[in-house]
């Protein structure tokens, strides 16, 4: 599998330390031309610092790198011009509006003014920011920021786009718009290099996974591959009447032939289970059987669930200097 | 529905499928953008800024006059006899004074950017790389200019007669610009290398009061003590003085001019490198 040819991102024992700290220490990634690709971990763990690397936009203290063949140190400018960063931090100027911010843009990277105009709209238009696009960036909402910010980023379709956090901060409509762009992204053929601290977000995505902790990368695979290692999803039930719990886990044990959890709480019990129409079958079951059901779900196992899986800790923020540390970044 | 590991993505609301490919759809490629696009661009990103927040000129036109006024009435009589002999002494100074003032305000606007993430973007393109700063310095530029533009104005309607007419008023404000876009790469550096845009504003000023009050911008320096006489005598801000009065009655020297020029030259070559290193560090 590693002897593809068509390798869009390469990374060999980058490291990168701000002060005494460690941010990056020693990370490999090898990420294949056309897929998206999820960097997972919990904040502060070193995947900023990790595709600002790649990005160019911070120099490796050690180990290289390649993007679509081109060395991140010595062939850098070549890098610029096939990668598109949207970081953290809305990469838009707050005090122009939308549509000037992707005109500028465009002229910036060559357009002719008549051009850039009619790329802005375009975008503004794919991105429902047509209306917005008059007025100044600062008076956006959360959604409407990161929407530009991702927009701007695409004034050229980019080979290779590296996304830190897209959906951090954002409601659940927003989230599922950004969503659909990168899905979009991805169907017209960029790579993408997506951080994440949800593994939902990993596992709705990404093809390949890799899972940060102290800045070094301690697990790889597919979203199956990893979710496997942690166990399987599981199907979350609470009833109306507690006092029927102990007939609810004998029916859910017959009818998905496994062991029952039954949880702290006493109207709630929870039974492994990655197939959601086994799952409706199950809680279909309950209710023939007169056990009225409250609410249930199909849930993933947490981000914390696979570090504690892989690693033994939970998903702890690693960042009570991250603030710093990002400042450091940042300046 | 709570989140379902097999729910169908279906598209969000407000977002139209076919529109979201259209505009990710590889398209057009256009040739890198020229340095002076660039840096032109840059340009129209700092007259969009005015434009939007108007009140940022307030400096360039408001502060002006108060010099003009304040420096004309206070010591025109005591300095010269007559507030209109003073005032005809004292305007050039005080274009050359307000204008580069306002220089400080370049490193203060170029630190307040790099707070922002829009600055990692700038960073991350495929441009020449002093383009964003020369295209800062483009829109500030213009400010200068506002700001020479409203001095005159303000002499003229107090009493000030150019001899040399509005030509040599016209090449006095030039030189003015031309000095001041040498002198803003100072500041530019210091607002690279300093943690705030206070702290930025705090040393420019520290630096550009002395270098300023310390000229013969109010007094002939052969009323000053020798050894500030020879400071003011070598200070590039006295030869600045002395080429725009020259240039505004008609007397102007040459070697007024090379040092000037001499001098922009020289900050430009030292510190727009220096300056276009450090912002694309970050």
């Amino acid at each position: 599998m590693s002897s593809q040819p068509t390798l869009a991102i390469e990374a060999s024992e980058l490291a990168k330390s701000f002060g005494e700290t460690k941010a990056v220490d020693g990370v490999s990634l090898a990420v294949r031309t056309g897929s998206v690709y999820g960097v997972l971990g919990p904040n502060g763990a070193g995947k900023t610092t990790t595709i600002k690397m790649l990005a160019t936009l911070l120099r490796p203290d050690a180990g290289s790198a390649k993007v679509l063949g081109h060395d991140i140190v010595t062939d850098a400018d070549a890098v610029r011009g096939q990668v598109s960063l949207t970081g953290q931090l809305a990469s838009v100027d707050e005090d122009l509006t939308g549509r000037e911010n992707l005109i500028l843009l465009a002229r910036l990277l060559g357009f002719k003014r008549d051009r850039a105009k009619g790329r802005a709209d375009e975008l503004l238009e794919a991105f429902a920011l047509s209306e917005a696009g008059g007025r100044l960036v600062k008076n956006y909402s959360g959604g409407m920021r990161r929407r530009l910010d991702i927009a701007a980023s695409l004034v050229l379709t980019p080979p290779v786009m590296f996304l830190d956090e897209p959906t951090t901060g954002l409601d659940p409509r927003s989230r599922n718009q950004v969503w659909d762009i990168i899905r979009a992204l991805a169907g017209a053929g960029t790579t993408i290099m997506l951080c994440t601290q949800y593994l939902e977000e990993a596992d709705q995505l990404c093809e390949g996974i890799a899972v940060i902790d102290h800045g070094k990368v301690i697990a790889e695979g597919t979203p199956a591959q990893l979710k496997a290692s942690v166990g399987s999803a599981a199907l979350h039930v609470r009833l109306l009447e507690s006092e029927q719990r102990p007939e609810a886990e004998r029916v859910l044990g017959g009818k998905l032939s496994c062991e029952v959890t039954l949880e702290s709480d006493p109207a709630a019990l929870s039974a492994p289970c990655a197939d959601a129409d086994a799952a409706a079958a199950a809680v279909d079951e309950l209710g023939r059987n007169g056990i009225e059901v409250a609410g249930f779900s199909l849930g993933q196992p947490s981000l914390d669930e696979v570090f504690l899986a892989l690693t033994g800790h939970p998903a702890e923020d690693q960042s009570e200097n991250g603030t710093e540390l990002e400042k450091e970044e940042a300046a | 529905m709570s989140t379902d590991a097999t729910t169908q993505p279906t598209a969000a609301p407000g977002l139209e499928e076919a529109l979201v490919r259209k505009a990710l759809a590889p398209g057009e490629r256009p040739p890198r953008a020229s340095a002076l696009s660039a840096a032109l661009a840059f340009g129209w990103r700092g007259m969009l800024k005015v434009k939007h927040v108007p009140e940022q000129l307030l400096d360039v036109t408001i502060t002006p006059v108060m010099f003009v006024l304040m420096f004309t009435y206070l010591f025109g009589g005591a300095i010269a006899g007559s507030t209109g002999e003073y005032l005809n002494f004292i305007l050039p100074g005080l274009l050359v004074m307000s204008v580069t003032f306002t220089t400080v305000y370049a490193g203060v606007a170029i630190n307040t950017d790099l707070t922002k993430g829009v600055v990692d973007r700038f960073r991350s393109l495929p441009i020449w790389r002093p383009a964003p700063l020369l295209g800062a310095l483009l829109g500030d530029t213009v400010r200068y200019l506002v700001g020479g533009t409203v001095i005159m104005v303000v002499g003229l309607i107090l009493g000030y007669r150019p001899d040399n007419g509005p030509l040599g008023v016209l090449a006095a404000i030039g030189l003015v610009i031309v000095f001041s876009f040498g002198l803003s790469w100072v500041f530019t550096t210091m607002g690279l290398v300093m943690r705030s845009p206070n702290a930025v504003m705090n040393a420019g000023f520290m630096s550009i009061f002395p270098l300023t009050f310390l000229s013969n911008v109010y007094v002939e320096p052969d009323t000053l003590p020798a050894g500030l006489e020879a400071f003011v005598n070598v200070n590039p801000i006295s030869h600045l003085v002395s080429a725009s009065r020259g240039l505004m009655d008609g007397s102007v020297a040459g070697s007024d001019l090379v040092v000037v020029f001499g001098t922009a030259a020289l900050l430009t070559a030292v510190f727009l490198p220096l300056t276009t290193r450090l912002y694309r560090r970050g």
